[in-house]
């Protein structure tokens, strides 16, 4: 689950993490009274979106006035942000975040991720702040530090005190930001982050170290323990299609093709849909129905596909183990019924009474598909999208 | 011992499991804190692993306890030493993993999973949720990340009259135990296996791990396939684990580098059997 930044930095605060003064808004008039509260002679109008690179897409701006407040504020609002991560269509902006200007002096990087390889949380640290990390990674290998932390003891002084150096932290300001590196991964561990990122650290030219910016992301497994941070939650920023999903306990994801899949196992859910890219068609979606593929399921699983705009067929691909085909078979022609299924669909069954499934499907009268192995299945989406 | 065995899925599956091959006299023991002393189906249930494994002599389980419970649960089997824990439950926080990954390094315990459907030595034992009858005992190694892949490789062999020597899913979490490579070094060294599949999927870099170990080392014929080539970054494809983040970890990554091991790779799921077929 994700967070706006907005977010992320009070949940920071709360672990002594240092942010300029800010004020989430939800309208312009709103943002004229938050910068007139938050006092100065600059401040800064950031577009309050899950999707990164902001900046590049022009979501993040400087204002000298509060007419100038006003101007870019009206111009974030209610209007669609385009940014490499948004895609092309963008993502339009309900939340806008004024934050107090600061002089900077300079620029690091810091962030925490779960290092897959070396089965620990990972510190990552870098002089390189305010770009793209992993394109410092690539380029200039030696200027990215990396800590892995023990995860019953977190990170040492020493090991903050190494890093803080590394980067090249001004002395006067290594103490702060030592303090900081100990409040994020505490901010981490207590609230079962998956990510972390505060890209850029700053010290300001009086010398405080301050988190510019902060990306959170959290354990989908681990948010029943935290209904503070499902209470963040933004649907605005999930697809329509994705939240039904979830509500049914599917796994859900929409993808730009035209052929529905409907599979039982996210490996073999995968697997179907490079099957029908070899194939020369074009996937409409992911969906891993699990393993009970009952009535109910299979009918929401059909609904949710049916809202794909350029879906001309759907492919069920079932391998019925300890739940047998011909339950299977029930369900999708049970539901295919009850949705009025007008596009063709193509069954694919394996595994457990496989031919009393098939004989159902084929007595059913409904204007099924039948196919034996995979690429058969495959072969027949891809003709009947064609 | 299965440990969780009074809920609903503990049951059921100790059930299937006992009823294939020689499940009824391997499936010893039950654990749950709160039962003591009652019995499920005949199996003496016991408060602890520790108490199981005196009691009955058992020296590996399996865990179908719910998520928020089950890395204590593997936490609890490793304290009592024993030889493999196979963790079926899905959903496990990562930091929880992450913590009992950290209190087994130096222990004698092997994990396998979480998030998996376990292992088979057909006609011999299953310790997990698959359909055994789908399998056949036979000389083929089987590792895979998921479940009704792994299911959909099984029946490919069958249907070209290969059995299997075992099968072991080792899971779709991106924290979890035993790793391809691993499962690699056993497969190499067990006098019943003649050549290994080997299924993945995007996510993480197990695979290529494994893919160099296969080429300094193994001594069998190994052929692959990985699930994702058609899945887009960014995005969770249903295991916690299957996600390509910051370019890393995608099927084209993984191919290459299998490839480029001399590991024989296919882009088409449906011949995955027919491949390693083509090796023996």
């Amino acid at each position: 689950m994700k967070i706006h930044e907005y977010q992320a930095k009070e949940i920071l605060r709360r672990y002594g993490v240092k942010t300029p003064a800010g004020i989430a808004c939800f309208s312009v008039d709103d943002a004229v009274a938050a910068a007139e509260k938050l006092g100065g002679d600059k401040w800064v109008v950031k577009a309050q979106i899950y999707a990164g690179g902001r900046g590049k897409g022009g979501g993040v701006k400087l204002a000298r006035s509060l007419a100038e407040v006003r101007l870019l504020a009206e111009g974030m609002l209610n209007k669609p942000l385009i940014t490499p991560q948004t895609g092309p269509a963008g993502q339009v902006v309900h939340r806008l975040y004024l934050e107090q200007g600061v002089d900077i002096q300079h620029e690091y990087y810091v962030g925490i991720v779960i290092d897959r390889g070396r089965q620990r949380a990972c510190l990552i640290a870098s002089s390189e702040g305010g770009m793209d990390i992993e394109q410092v990674a690539a380029s200039t290998p030696e200027k990215i530090h990396k800590i892995l932390i023990n995860p019953m003891t977190g990170l040492s002084d020493q090991e903050v005190n190494d890093v803080v150096c590394k980067i090249g932290i001004p002395a006067s300001s290594q103490l702060a930001a030592q303090a900081l590196l100990k409040g994020l991964y505490q901010a981490f561990d207590e609230n079962d982050a998956s990510l972390l990122e505060i890209n850029p650290l700053i010290v300001t030219r009086d010398g405080q170290v301050l988190a510019l910016d902060a990306k959170m992301n959290f354990d989908d497994n681990a948010l029943f323990r935290h209904p503070d941070i499902v209470a963040l939650r933004d649907l605005d920023e999930e697809d329509p299609a994705e939240i039904q999903a979830a509500e049914h306990d599917l796994s859900y994801i929409p993808l730009e093709g035209n052929i529905g899949c409907l599979v039982n196992g996210a490996g073999l859910a995968m697997a179907t849909m490079d099957i029908i890219k070899l194939y020369g068609g074009n996937p409409a979606n992911f969906l891993d129905v699990g393993g009970g593929a009952t009535v109910e399921k299979v009918t929401e699983a059909f609904k949710i596909m049916l809202r794909h705009p350029n879906l001309r067929a759907i492919l069920v691909n079932i391998f019925g183990g300890i739940m047998k085909c011909d339950v299977i078979a029930q369900g999708v022609t049970t539901a295919a019924r009850e949705v009025k299924l007008a596009v063709p669909l193509i069954v694919r069954l394996e595994g457990t009474n496989v031919e009393l499934g098939k004989k159902i499907l084929a007595e059913s009268g409904l204007p099924i598909i039948s196919a034996t192995t995979m690429a058969d299945a495959a072969e027949k989406a891809v003709g009947a999208a064609a | 011992m299965t440990q969780g065995i009074t809920g609903k899925t503990g049951q059921f599956h100790t059930r299937l499991c006992r009823e294939y091959a020689n499940g009824q006299q391997c499936f010893v023991a039950g654990v749950n804190p709160k039962k003591p002393g009652e019995q499920f189906d005949g199996i003496p249930i016991f408060a602890t692993v520790q108490e199981a494994k005196q009691a009955t002599g058992a020296t590996v389980s399996v865990i179908y306890v719910p998520p928020a419970f089950a890395a204590a649960a593997i936490d609890e089997a490793v304290e009592a030493e024993l030889d493999l824990v196979i963790c079926i439950t899905e959903g496990i926080p990562v930091h929880d993993m992450l913590r009992t990954r950290y209190k087994m390094e130096g222990r004698k315990t092997r994990l396998i999973g979480p998030n998996c459907p376990g292992i088979i030595t057909p006609d011999e034992i299953k310790i997990g949720i698959m359909p055994g009858y789908i399998h056949k005992k036979g000389r083929v190694g089987v590792v895979s990340r998921s479940g009704t892949l792994t299911y959909e490789a099984v029946a490919q062999l069958m249907a070209l009259g290969l059995g299997q020597s075992t099968c072991v899913g080792i899971g779709g979490d991106p924290i979890n135990g035993l790793k391809h490579r691993y499962v690699m070094e056993l497969f190499n060294e067990d006098a019943e296996t003649d050549a290994v599949l080997m299924v993945g999927e995007i996510g993480g870099t197990d695979e290529e791990d494994c893919a160099r170990w296969i080429k300094d080392n193994m001594k069998k014929p190994v052929v692959g396939f990985i699930a994702g080539l058609a899945a887009p970054p960014g995005k969770r494809m249903g295991h916690a684990g299957a996600i390509i983040a910051g370019g890393q970890g995608t099927a084209q990554g993984k191919i290459a580098v299998m490839e480029e091991c001399g590991i024989r790779v296919t882009r088409n799921p449906a011949e995955m059997g027919k491949l390693l077929k083509s090796v023996l």
